[in-house]
C-alpha cells in the first residue's frame, strides 16, 4: 500500500515551498497531477477498495489534491509577480536620452512667408500665377508703360543679356502675361523672384516679390484700399496702422506707397523705421489706362488694381532679421532658426 | 532733391512746424527722406574782428591778436592761421564756448601768452569737411552778432526724394506752390524785373533742330568781374542744397536752377567765334567737357556750338574750352528749353547725370525761360557788375509743349476713387494746383499750368485730387466678386507637398542666386551652353545656371567652413538652358547630402551617407505621386562614373539624375567628404497617377525565399526585371532582402537573396502549385541571366 493523501500532500507542499522557478513548477505539477502523478494514482486505486470506503477515501484524496492545486497556483502567481517585476527592473532606460531617427528640417524663410502670403490671398480666391525670369523688354518694361529713356528705368538697374532681353526687375511682367490671354474678372497673384542689378547692406541682386492684381467691371482705389489694409493685419496678425502716400509708378494711376506702423517699436521711432514710426511696405495703384491699352482690355468697361510687396522685406518685419544678406547665404546658423 | 527749410519758408510760410511741414510733404507724395540740422551744433561763437595783431615772442607761426567781439572789451587771442590779418572778420569762440563734437573751449596759455578763446575755420564749425584758414566773413558783418544768428544756421535741410512725374517740384519755388496748396494759402510766382538793357551787343542764334529746343534764349553780359565773391547768403543756400561755390557767375546759374528749376549755362563770350548754333552732332564729332571728360559724340546728340566748333552737350553740361574762369570779363548766358524726349537716356548714354539733364529729362516749364533769364540777370549784375545785352530769343512756337485742356467725367472720378467728393471740392482742388476749370454739368474740362508735364489724360486728374483730397480721407471697402470654385487638379501634385516631405526628411529649404560663377557651372555641366549677363554684378555672378547643384555646393561649402559636418539641402528654382537655339527656363528640384545620414546620437553607429541613402529620399517623392521610377546607371560629368544614375517616371520619360559628386571635384571644390546630388525636372515629376482600385484577395498570401547566385555585372533591376518578364499573375511582389558576395560563392558572383510573395484572387494556393510556379520562374532566370540557385 502506497502512502496515504496526507503524507503526499505534506511532502508536495514542503516541496512546492522550495521552488524558486516556473519550469520548476510545473516538473512538480506533472510529478503530483499528470497521467503518472501521485494524486493520480492514488485515485486509481481507489477501484481496488469496497464501494463503502471508496467514497470516504476518495475524499480525502480529492481534498489533499485540490489543497496542492490552490498552493500550486499561488506559488505559480507569486513566481510570475516576482518574474514580471524582475523583467520591468532590468528594463528601465533613461527616457531623457534623444530619440532615434531623422531630423526633420525646414523651410527657407522666404518660402514660409511667401506660403503665408498665398493663403491669405487664396482664402478669397486670388489665383496664384508664375512667369518666366527671363522676361523680354516688351513685357517687363514697354508694356508696363515704361518706354526706353523713361526715367523710369533708371530706378530698375536692370540686368541685361542682350538689348531686347533681361532678368525681369519685377513681377508685374505676369500682370501683361496673365491679361494678354485671359479675360477679366481676373484676381491673381504672382510671386517669384525678380532681380536688380544692385548689392550692399541693403540691397541684394536677385530677390522675391509678390504682385497682385484684380480687374473688374466696378473695381475702385477704396477696394485697393481694402485689400490691403485687410491684407497687411492678417499678415502682422495685429490692428496695425496703416497709410497711404501718393507716389509714383509708369503701370498704375493713381499710385500710392503703403505704409505701416513700425512693428519693431510699434510707432514710437526706432532705427529700423528711421525714427520716422512707419514701414513702407508695398506700393500699389490702380491700373494705368496705358496698361490695358497694351493688353487689348477695354479701360472705359473695367478697372482694377495692382499691389506689389518685397517679401524677405516682410519676413524680416515678422521675424525680425536685421540683414537680408542673411538670406542668400543659407548659414544653417540662420537657416535652423525658422524651423 | 536738398532745400534749405528757411529758403522754402521765404517762398511760403505757412504756420507749421518743420516736422509738419515734412508731414504734409510726405503725405503729398513729395517723400522726404531727411531732415537734418543745417550746422552742427555749436554755441558761443561770435562775430570777432582783429583789431590787432603781433608775433608771438615764443613761436615763429603764432600771433597774439586783439579781437573785438562786441560789448566786451577786446579779446587776447592766440592763433596758428595764416590768412589772420588785422581788420579781418572772424568767427570767434568765446571762454565757454562748446565747438561741434562737445569741444569746450577754455581760457588756456600758448607758449605762455595767455589766450581768451579761438578764431574758427569752416572745418571747426562743422561747416565745411576741410578748410584752408579761418573762415573769412564778410567786411560788413557785425561785430558781436552770435554766428548762428549771422550766418542763419538755425535751419533744417529738407531732403526730398522725388518721383520721376513731379518735374515741377524740382526746385524751391515748385515745393513752394505745392507746400502752398497744402496750406491753402495764396500763392503766385515771384515776378522778375526786366533788367535794363545796358549793352549794344548781341550773338546771333540758330536752331537747326526745333523739335528738340523749341526754345533758346541767350543773351550777352559783358565787363562782369568773374572774381566777385559770391555773398554767404547764396552761398549758404547753395551749400545747404549741397551745392558747392565755384565762383559766382557759375554760382548764380546754379542758384537759379535751384530757385526756379530752369538750368542755364555760362560761356566765356571772348572764347565763343561768330553765331550760335544749337545742332546736331557732327559724326565723329568730338567734345572737351567741364569734367575733364572728352567724349566722342553720337550724331543723334544735341550740342551748343559756335562757327568752328561744339562748346556744350545741350542741356546735359557745357565744355571747358568755353568755360567760365577768373579771367572771364564778359559772359554769354544761356537759357533753353530742351524737350524731353529730345534729351531723354542721351546724358546717361555717356555716362553722365547732371542737374541740368536730370531736369530737362523729366520736363522744365516751357514759359519759365525769360523769367528765369532775367533773374539770373539781376543776380549778376548784384554780385559782379556787368553791363547787360538784349536777349536773343530763337522760339519754335508749334513744337513748344502745349497743355491741352484734360476732361474729367465725374461719373469716372467715383467709379475709380470708390468715393462722392463734391463738386466744389474738386474745382478748388484743380484751382489751388494752379489749373484752369471750366465745370460742365458732368465733368470738368482742366488745363494744367505749364510746369506739370505728368497731367494728360484723366486718370492723372483722378489722381492729382486723391492726392490733394488726401488717400487716408478715401474709404476703405470690401469689393465683391462673382465666386468661382477653385479647379481641384489632382493629376498635379503641388510642389509645396514635395518640399513639406522632403522637410520632413531632414532636407533643409536654401535659396541660392540664378547666377552663378561661371567656373563651378563649367565644372559640374560642362556639356551645358549657358547664358551670360551682359551686366553681372561680379564675375562670380555672371551666368545663368543650368543646374541647381552650383548653388548647392557652394551653399555646402560655407557651412563645412563654418564647422557643419552634416548638411541636407534641397532647392526648387528655375535653371535656365539653352536647347536648339531656344531659351528654356525649367522648374527643377535639386538636393545634396554630406555627412552623417542621421543626426549624431547615442543609438546609432556612426557612418557616411552613401547612394542608397539619397535614393530612397527620391523614391519617396515618386512615391508621393503614384509613378514608378527606374534608376539606370549612366555617366555625367559631374558625378562618379560608378555611382551616376539617370531617373526615369513612368513610360521611361527621362526625369533627373542622382550621384555622388566626382572625387576629383570634390576635391577641387574643397570638400573632404563624399557629396551626392539629385536633380529632378518639376514639370515631369509632379505629374501624379491618378488611383485606380483592384479587388482584395480573400485568400491568404504565402512568401517564398530563393538565394540566386547571379554574375557580378546582373543588376537588381535585370533580376527583377526578368521575374516580371515570368508573367507569373500569382507573384504579387519580389523583394530582394540580402546581396552576399564571398566565402562559398565563387569570384565574380554574387549571391541575391529575394522574397517572392505569391497570392491568387480565386483560391488558396496549393503547395504543387507555388512549387511550379517558382520552377517555372527559375527555369526563365537559368535560361535569361543564367542565374541558379545557391547551394
Amino acid at each position: 500500500m502506497s502512502a496515504n493523501p496526507e503524507e503526499i500532500l505534506a511532502q508536495s507542499l514542503e516541496e512546492l515551498a522550495k521552488v524558486t522557478e516556473l519550469s520548476q513548477l510545473e516538473q512538480l505539477r506533472v510529478h503530483y497531477l499528470g497521467k503518472k502523478g501521485l494524486f493520480t494514482l492514488k485515485m486509481k486505486e481507489l477501484g481496488a477498495l469496497d464501494p463503502d470506503q471508496r467514497r470516504a477515501v476518495g475524499q480525502g484524496i480529492n481534498l489533499a489534491k485540490e489543497q496542492f492545486q490552490n498552493q500550486l497556483e499561488s506559488t505559480k502567481q507569486a513566481l510570475e509577480h516576482s518574474a514580471l517585476a524582475e523583467r520591468l527592473t532590468s528594463e528601465r532606460i533613461d527616457v531623457s536620452l534623444p530619440g532615434r531617427g531623422q531630423s526633420v528640417a525646414g523651410l527657407h524663410p522666404v518660402t514660409t512667408t511667401l506660403r503665408r502670403i498665398q493663403s491669405i490671398f487664396a482664402s478669397v480666391g486670388y489665383k496664384m500665377v508664375e512667369g518666366p525670369e527671363i522676361e523680354d523688354d516688351y513685357h517687363n518694361f514697354e508694356a508696363l508703360n515704361i518706354p526706353a529713356h523713361h526715367p523710369a528705368r533708371a530706378m530698375h538697374d536692370t540686368f541685361y543679356f542682350d538689348a531686347h532681353t533681361v532678368l525681369r526687375t519685377h513681377t508685374s511682367p505676369v500682370q501683361i502675361r496673365v491679361m494678354e490671354s485671359e479675360t477679366p474678372p481676373l484676381k491673381v497673384i504672382a510671386p517669384g523672384r525678380v532681380y536688380r542689378c544692385d548689392s550692399d547692406i541693403t540691397h541684394t541682386p536677385m530677390f522675391h516679390q509678390v504682385e497682385g492684381f484684380l480687374v473688374d467691371t466696378n473695381a475702385s482705389f477704396a477696394d485697393l484700399k481694402g485689400v490691403v489694409y485687410e491684407f497687411l493685419r492678417a499678415f502682422f496678425e495685429k490692428d496695425i496702422q496703416v497709410r497711404f502716400r501718393p507716389s509714383y509708378f509708369p503701370f498704375t494711376e493713381p499710385s500710392a506707397e503703403v505704409d505701416i506702423e513700425c512693428v519693431m517699436c510699434n510707432g514710437a521711432g526706432c532705427r529700423v523705421c528711421s525714427h520716422t514710426g512707419w514701414l513702407e511696405v508695398m506700393g500699389c495703384g490702380m491700373i494705368h489706362p496705358e496698361v490695358y491699352k497694351s493688353v487689348n482690355i477695354d479701360s472705359e468697361q473695367y478697372s482694377g488694381f495692382a499691389f506689389g510687396m518685397g517679401v524677405e522685406r516682410l519676413a524680416m518685419l515678422r521675424y525680425g532679421i536685421n540683414d537680408l544678406r542673411l538670406f542668400f547665404e543659407n548659414d544653417l546658423k540662420f537657416l535652423e532658426q525658422f524651423h | 532733391m536738398q532745400i534749405s527749410e528757411a529758403w522754402l519758408r521765404s517762398f511760403v510760410n505757412p504756420p507749421v512746424s518743420t516736422e509738419q511741414l515734412v508731414a504734409q510733404l510726405t503725405m503729398a507724395g513729395l517723400e522726404v527722406d531727411s531732415v537734418t540740422p543745417a550746422s552742427a551744433q555749436f554755441q558761443g561763437v561770435v562775430v570777432g574782428e582783429v583789431l590787432a595783431m603781433e608775433p608771438h615772442p615764443d613761436a615763429d607761426r603764432l600771433r597774439v591778436c586783439k579781437v573785438a567781439v562786441g560789448d566786451k572789451e577786446p579779446l587776447q587771442i592766440v592763433c596758428g592761421a595764416s590768412n589772420v590779418r588785422v581788420g579781418l572778420k572772424i568767427p570767434t569762440a568765446l571762454c565757454s564756448a562748446v565747438l561741434p563734437g562737445d569741444f569746450k573751449i577754455k581760457r588756456s596759455k600758448l607758449r605762455g601768452v595767455e589766450s581768451f578763446g579761438m578764431l574758427c575755420s569752416e572745418k571747426e564749425l562743422g561747416l565745411a569737411a576741410d578748410a584752408n584758414g579761418l573762415m573769412e566773413l564778410a567786411a560788413n558783418a557785425p561785430v558781436g552778432v552770435d554766428i548762428r544768428d549771422y550766418l542763419n544756421l538755425n535751419d533744417t535741410i529738407i531732403e526730398v526724394d522725388l518721383t520721376p512725374n513731379r518735374a515741377d517740384c524740382l526746385s524751391v519755388e515748385g515745393i513752394a506752390r505745392e507746400v502752398a496748396v497744402l496750406n491753402q494759402m495764396d500763392w503766385s510766382p515771384r515776378a522778375v524785373e526786366a533788367m535794363p538793357i545796358t549793352y549794344s551787343q548781341s550773338l546771333s542764334v540758330t536752331v537747326s533742330e526745333p523739335e528738340a529746343c523749341p526754345r533758346y534764349l541767350g543773351r550777352l553780359i559783358e565787363n562782369v568781374n568773374a572774381k566777385a565773391e559770391t555773398p554767404l547768403w547764396m552761398q549758404e543756400r547753395l551749400r545747404r542744397s549741397g551745392i558747392r561755390s565755384l565762383g559766382a557767375i557759375v554760382d548764380v546759374t546754379n542758384y537759379v536752377l535751384l530757385e526756379l528749376g530752369q538750368p542755364l549755362h555760362a560761356f566765356d563770350a571772348d572764347k565763343l567765334r561768330g553765331t550760335i548754333h544749337v545742332r546736331s552732332a557732327k559724326t565723329a564729332e568730338k567734345i572737351a567737357l567741364l569734367n575733364g571728360q572728352l567724349l566722342e559724340l553720337n550724331t543723334d546728340t544735341l550740342v551748343i556750338a559756335d562757327e568752328h566748333q561744339a562748346l556744350a552737350l545741350a542741356g546735359i553740361m557745357g565744355g571747358s574750352e568755353t568755360a567760365v574762369s577768373d579771367k572771364t570779363q564778359a559772359i554769354f548766358l544761356e537759357c533753353a528749353f530742351f524737350a524731353p524726349r529730345s534729351l531723354a537716356g542721351k546724358a546717361r548714354h555717356y555716362g553722365l547725370h547732371t542737374d541740368s539733364s536730370h531736369r530737362f529729362e523729366r520736363g522744365v516749364d516751357p514759359s519759365l525761360q525769360w523769367r528765369a533769364l532775367e533773374r539770373a540777370t539781376q543776380l549778376i549784375i548784384e554780385i559782379a557788375g556787368g553791363n547787360v545785352g538784349v536777349i536773343t530769343e530763337v522760339r519754335h512756337d508749334a513744337a513748344l509743349p502745349q497743355r491741352t485742356p484734360v476732361h474729367l467725367r465725374k461719373q469716372r472720378l467715383e467709379k475709380l476713387l470708390g468715393v462722392v467728393i463734391t463738386d466744389e471740392t474738386v474745382s478748388d482742388i484743380f484751382k489751388r494746383l494752379g489749373m484752369s476749370v471750366v465745370t460742365h454739368a458732368d465733368s470738368w474740362q482742366v488745363t494744367p499750368p505749364g510746369c506739370r508735364f505728368d497731367i494728360a489724360i484723366e486718370a492723372d486728374l483722378v489722381e492729382e485730387i486723391a492726392r490733394i483730397y488726401g488717400y487716408n480721407n478715401l474709404p476703405n471697402t470690401r469689393i465683391a466678386m462673382r465666386s468661382e470654385l477653385s479647379q481641384a487638379t489632382e493629376s498635379r501634385l503641388e510642389i509645396n507637398r514635395v518640399a513639406d516631405l522632403l522637410v520632413d526628411r531632414g532636407y533643409q529649404e536654401v535659396i541660392t542666386y540664378s547666377f552663378v560663377d561661371e567656373e563651378i557651372q563649367k565644372a559640374i555641366a560642362p556639356e551645358d551652353t549657358t547664358i551670360r549677363l551682359s551686366n553681372p554684378i561680379s564675375s562670380e555672378l555672371s551666368v545663368m545656371r543650368t543646374t541647381l547643384w552650383g548653388g548647392l555646393l557652394k551653399a555646402a561649402l560655407h557651412n563645412i567652413n563654418r564647422q557643419q559636418v552634416r548638411v541636407r539641402f534641397f532647392e526648387t528654382g528655375m535653371r535656365f538652358i539653352q536647347k536648339d537655339n531656344e531659351l528654356c527656363q525649367q522648374k527643377m528640384l535639386a538636393g545634396l547630402i554630406l555627412g552623417s545620414p542621421l543626426p549624431e546620437q547615442w543609438g546609432e553607429g556612426l557612418r557616411k551617407v552613401d547612394f542608397f541613402d539619397m535614393k530612397a529620399d527620391v523614391e519617396a517623392l515618386f512615391a508621393l505621386t503614384g509613378k514608378t521610377a527606374t534608376f539606370l546607371a549612366a555617366n555625367h560629368g559631374a558625378l562618379h562614373p560608378g555611382q551616376t544614375a539617370q531617373i526615369f517616371s513612368g513610360e521611361n520619360e527621362l526625369i533627373g539624375w542622382m550621384g555622388m559628386l566626382h572625387p576629383t571635384l570634390e576635391k577641387q571644390l574643397g570638400f573632404d567628404t563624399p557629396v551626392f546630388l539629385f536633380e529632378l525636372e518639376q514639370a515631369l515629376l509632379l505629374n501624379k497617377q491618378l488611383p485606380s482600385f483592384k479587388p482584395l484577395s480573400k485568400y491568404p498570401s504565402v512568401r517564398r525565399d530563393l538565394a540566386l547566385v547571379v554574375k557580378e555585372e546582373i543588376t537588381a533591376l535585370e533580376l527583377i526585371t526578368c521575374i516580371n518578364s515570368c508573367h507569373e499573375a500569382s507573384i504579387k511582389n519580389t523583394v530582394i532582402f540580402d546581396v552576399y558576395r564571398g566565402k562559398g560563392i565563387e569570384e565574380d558572383y554574387k549571391s541575391m537573396a529575394l522574397s517572392l510573395h505569391l497570392q491568387n484572387e480565386q483560391q488558396t494556393l496549393t503547395e504543387s502549385e507555388i512549387d511550379a510556379t517558382l520552377n517555372r520562374v527559375l527555369e526563365i532566370l537559368n535560361q535569361q541571366i543564367s542565374a541558379r540557385l545557391r547551394d
